[in-house]
């Protein structure tokens, strides 16, 4: 059970968050123009790695706000929170 | 008459307080601070149970929570009853009763026991390879398996006690309260860290408190009385908790553990009752220091198992602080110097040593020396080759070891013994730690794996950390403790520690006997009767990774997670492998270390509240008029209101009929309901919606259809605009949540330049959804000053009123067909918004009705209900719902996806009706479609989503997904069933009223 950091509310049980998948997908702003394989490739590819990913992470019973998290997958370590629009900590 | 073996007094033990227990139905006595174990022993009870598997009779081995052998029944046959609890962590009580488990008619005479004999014909993986053929009697077989197996019984009526959880958050937690633990703590909190020490026992104090061995002196006291005094200091320290019975359970992620804390286990019925039995500590800290100690190893030899072979450490303790001698001619067999410090201890209480076997060549520390001055036989070299004694041991044969230890020669000894104390080394108790994800590593010198890399702030202090001796144990601690703790200076600073004990051991893990192998029963875990020679079997048959080792054998797989025997298994693995134990590495130690009742874990959560529920305000309305109910989500639905003892279909068709000729009322309530404000309201809707909204008046609804960004249709409502920048949406009642958490997210992450609040009003608001073609006429009573008129007040717009001084907002809105309203005020004012419709509708029959009926109107009318007759593979031109697509916006969520090849497929699943060529016959929901008979196999061509039999049209009416279906209207298709196949027709979704004219009626 993490102890994550919000990055509104401080430090929080898991409990109260929601996993919202990988982090950093921006939704195309024009998706008219797209191919099929280049929306399928926003719509459905998401990376699943062993080792340092990037997340999205709701506060889903605290303050409602969605943050970003870079998280180790093989041990679970948390190793950045940051706000939405923040630009990723160098790895 | 039952021999008496209470030796003498200890302080632990109050003679003064006797208490009766029963065990297996026979009345016996012990004193308060007695185990059951304990209690049994001083009544020279050892057998106390079947095995698992070949029910060979088994006796108290431990004197702690490890213990494999000694699991009974407790108070059988009552709700209290506990399957599986470990004798020596009962405490007694008066009247408590207990019974041995796994064994039938008795213990004395198990029928089960033949299987002992059969043994030969049960080796591993026996029910793998036996009951696989012929696979059609499977069943049969399971039927004696499922007889045969299980351990205890578990109660059959409702748990009376009451069950509690509760979080803690402490600065530091230190598990396990011997005198590693203690130190910790008590330096801990003397430098003002906020700590919570726990330990499972009844008392703190651990092994040392009653170690007397003269050899060993802390600041010139014995270990025992030295440690006493710390303790005796610890009442004055601020900030720090102790709880005992506190077992920690698990070791989580971030220092989250959890604990069983037992509060009423140990208290005679009459004191139980209203009071939390267990409570689930569930703890947060910031760091963690294990103490847990270590745990004595057996030997693993031939008829290891027999009622009277126990731990050397347990002898020692029953004697020590119990005051009980496990036997009265007593052997000890050891590999280190562990088992003479029992002897002696034995020795100086006046009980009868026999002898002591080694199996090392020989050792000089002071203790051994003082065994030998004492005149115990001490046989160096010599292995127990076998021993005699079916439900007590009464004899051990010894036969000298060869040089490496691989066989025995010489002559066999017997020697007759009553109670054999084995010491085969000790193991850190490093469960926890592995569960907290830190890696062990082994420790080629001790033979024993040790903490290495931590995950998390903790620390393992004491013999769990690998530290086996007392100096090497305070040593290890102070520096530890200052390091964790950043400290300078500690308790243990000044501390003088003398000590006389010898590490030297020598380690055979499997010891030989004069027999080969297969003809003898070296027990390795003693609940899952798993013998060496098992674990060597799956060797042969090609098993290698140790955790495939310990399925095939289930060595490790009882209820004690072989506490006992795990290192063995690994040690007769690698042996028998050739690879080094570091490389096998271990099996997982799971949570919970020690089982935990189911009570426990729910905790307050049973019964009416195991699942919330939410209900309306009108509820005690819908209750007092004998509603059914049925969940929607979370909500508590009015589902149909049966009078005058109506089935559930009766009660729908008057309700559906009433509902259109006259007026009908629903409680709305639960629609999900969200306000949106803000300068950019409308294009947040926009985006979200198929259809456009810009343009969408004040004071008019509409009807909106979202998408998932896939195309699929995700939920559905009416949305009004109340201002410039103010909507209400409503969403469906299962949806809301998760709607709102979409919206939030595509305004948080995606659109976040958009001036856009949203709010959660579902339970701000009552509903009332007033329907009928005699709608108007009972709102008119109401309100009388509303202007009803189809001019003021069309269909898809909303007023504002007041019912009496209550300010209600109504949506002329419609989900059944007919001419409605939906009237919203402040949730408090629902019941009596709902009691004055009833009021003025009465003179025009009005019918309260329910879910089911809401579901029989609409699908007449063939609106939709996502999640029936949709379910995420549904796009709005496959519901044939292409009207509310825009194909003038940019953009909103699911546009592109609405393009992909795969949704633009003409042979997707479609919504369509169907009719019964038998009008009278209802289709059942889920039903699949074909379009030929005698085929096989036959293509499905989809299925029924919606069916009910309509009281109004006055026959079936049914809404299907069908492949292609767009296109078959008027086609011959048929809905096989189990007795017969069903003929129906494809028809228009729409059944009644297709050109909405009631809607204005």
């Amino acid at each position: 059970m993490f102890l994550i950091n919000c990055p509104y509310c401080g430090e929080r049980d898991q409990q109260e968050f929601k996993a919202g998948g990988e982090a950093h997908i921006e939704r195309p702003k024009q998706p008219t123009e797209l191919s099929d394989d280049e929306w399928a490739e926003y719509l459905f590819m998401r990376k699943n790695i062993k080792g340092v990913q990037f997340e999205r992470w709701n506060h889903a019973h605290g303050c409602r706000k969605w943050f970003n998290m870079v998280r180790d997958t093989s041990n679970d370590e948390i190793k950045a929170i940051y706000k939405m629009g923040e630009k990723p900590p160098a790895q | 008459m039952i021999k008496n073996l209470r030796v003498k007094s200890s302080e632990y033990i109050d003679e003064t307080n006797r208490i009766s227990f029963k065990f297996n139905g026979k009345t016996y006595h012990g004193f308060k601070g007695d185990t059951l174990a304990s209690a049994l022993l001083a009544n020279n009870v050892h057998l106390v149970g079947r095995s698992f598997k070949y029910h060979r009779p088994r006796g108290i081995m431990t004197s702690g929570s490890e213990e494999p052998n000694a699991i009974v029944q407790v108070n059988p046959g009552t709700n209290r009853t506990e399957p599986n609890v470990r004798a020596t962590e009962v405490e007694i009580y008066e009247g408590l009763e207990a019974s041995s488990q796994n064994c039938w008619p008795s213990v004395e005479f198990d029928i089960g026991g033949i299987n002992n004999f059969l043994s030969p014909f049960f080796p591993a993986g026996f029910y793998y390879k036996t009951f696989m053929w012929p696979a059609s009697f499977w069943e049969k077989y399971e039927f004696f398996i499922r007889h045969s197996a299980g351990l205890g019984k578990s109660p059959t009526s409702s748990d009376p006690d009451i069950y509690d959880h509760r979080n803690i958050h402490c600065d530091v937690l230190v598990v396990g309260a011997g005198i590693s633990g203690i130190l910790a703590a008590k330096n801990a909190a003397k430098n003002n860290y906020k700590t919570l020490l726990v330990d499972e026992k009844n008392e703190i104090g651990g092994s040392t408190i009653f170690e007397n061995n003269e050899f060993n002196k802390i600041d010139n006291k014995t270990p025992s009385e030295w440690l006493k005094k710390e303790i005796e200091e610890l009442k004055n320290i601020k900030n720090l908790e102790i709880k005992t019975r506190t077992s920690v359970a698990a070791y989580h992620q971030y220092n989250y553990l959890l604990a069983r804390e037992n509060l009423t286990d140990h208290l005679e019925a009459k004191d139980k009752t209203n009071k939390i039995r267990q409570r689930l500590l569930k703890l947060r800290a910031k760091k963690v220091i294990l103490a847990t100690g270590a745990l004595e190893r057996p030997l693993i030899f031939n008829n290891n198992d027999r009622p009277g072979i126990m731990l050397s450490s347990a002898v020692k303790k029953y004697s020590e602080f119990y005051g009980v001698a496990c036997g009265s001619k007593n052997i000890f067999f050891t590999n280190n110097d562990s088992a003479y410090e029992s002897a002696l201890s034995l020795y100086n209480k006046g009980i009868n040593v026999e002898a002591i076997i080694d199996i090392r060549e020989q050792s000089e520390s002071k203790i051994v020396k003082k065994v030998k001055e004492a005149g115990i036989k001490i046989y160096w070299s010599y292995s127990i080759v076998d021993t005699t004694g079916y439900k007590r041991l009464n004899s051990v044969s010894i036969m000298k070891l060869s040089n490496d230890g691989t066989s025995v020669t010489g002559s066999k000894i017997s020697i007759s013994c009553d109670c054999l104390g084995v010491a085969g080394g000790w193991t850190p108790a490093v469960h926890l730690y592995t569960q907290s994800g830190s890696k062990l590593k082994f420790d080629e010198e001790k033979k024993v794996f040790v903490p290495n890399q931590n995950t998390s702030e903790q620390i393992s202090v004491g013999s769990c950390g690998g530290d086996f001796k007392i100096d090497e144990i305070i040593k290890n601690l102070n520096q530890k403790l200052k390091d964790t703790l950043n400290i300078k200076e500690t308790d243990l600073d000044n501390i003088k520690v003398e000590i006389d004990q010898e590490n030297s051991k020598r380690n055979i893990w499997l010891l030989p006997s004069d027999k080969p192998l297969g003809k003898t029963k070296p027990f390795v875990d003693y609940q899952n009767d798993a013998t060496a020679k098992d674990i060597k079997l799956a060797l042969r048959e090609g098993f290698r990774s140790i955790e495939h080792v310990k399925r095939y054998t289930t060595t490790g797989m009882g209820t004690d997670q072989g506490k006992l025997g795990n290192m063995h298994a690994l040690g007769i693995i690698a042996d028998t492998a050739g690879v080094k134990m570091g490389e096998l590495g271990t099996t997982t130690f799971r949570p919970p270390y020690t089982p935990l009742t189911f009570g426990t874990i729910v905790g307050r959560n049973v019964g009416k509240f195991f699942d919330i529920f939410r209900r309306t305000p009108m509820n005690d309305w819908h209750v007092e008029n004998k509603a059914e109910f049925e969940n929607v989500g979370q909500w508590k639905r009015a589902w149909y209101y049966p009078i005058n003892g109506e089935t559930m279909h009766q009660a729908v068709q008057r309700e559906s009929k009433a509902a259109r000729e006259s007026a009908g009322i629903l409680d709305a309530s639960t629609l999900g309901k969200i306000d949106i404000q803000g300068s950019d309201a409308s294009e947040f809707l926009n985006r979200v919606y198929t259809n456009a909204w810009s343009k969408l008046a004040i004071g008019k609804c509409r009807y909106g259809l979202m998408l998932n960004e896939d195309g699929m249709v995700y939920d559905d409502g009416v949305t009004t605009r109340l201002g410039e920048n103010h909507y209400i949406m409503t969403t469906t009642t299962g949806g809301a949540a998760n709607v709102l958490g979409k919206l939030e997210d595509y305004l948080q992450t995606e659109w976040p330049e958009l001036d856009v609040y949203l709010t959660s009003v579902t339970d701000h608001y009552a509903t009332a959804s007033l329907c009928g073609p005699n709608s108007k006429k009972i709102l008119k009573k109401i309100i009388p000053d509303l202007d009803l008129s189809d001019e003021n007040f069309p269909h898809m717009s909303f007023k504002e009123a007041n019912i009496g001084s209550i300010q209600c907002r109504i949506m002329r809105i419609s989900f059944t067909g007919e001419h409605s309203y939906e009237i919203n005020v402040q949730a408090s004012y629902g019941k009596d918004l709902w009691k004055k419709c009833m009021e003025a509708g009465q003179e025009f029959n009005i019918t309260p009705y329910g879910t089911e009926t809401m579901h029989l109107l609409r699908a007449e009318k063939g609106f939709i209900i996502v999640g029936q007759d949709t379910d995420g593979t549904m796009t709005p031109i496959d519901l044939q719902m292409d009207w509310i697509v825009s194909k003038k916006k940019y953009d909103f969520i699911g546009k592109r996806s609405l393009y992909r090849s795969d949704t633009m497929r003409e042979d997707r699943k479609q919504l369509v009706g169907l009719l019964t060529d038998d009008p009278n016959i209802v289709l059942e929901e889920g039903a699949q479609i074909v379009s030929e008979l005698n085929q096989s196999p036959v293509e499905m061509l989809g299925h029924v989503t919606s069916s009910y039999f309509s009281p109004n049209l006055n026959k079936s009416i049914a809404l299907a997904v069908v492949r292609g279906g767009k296109d078959l209207m008027g086609k011959k298709l048929f809905v096989p069933m189990e007795n017969k196949n069903i003929n129906v027709t494809v028809a228009h979704p729409v059944f009644y009223d297709e050109k909405n004219e009631r809607l204005n009626a």
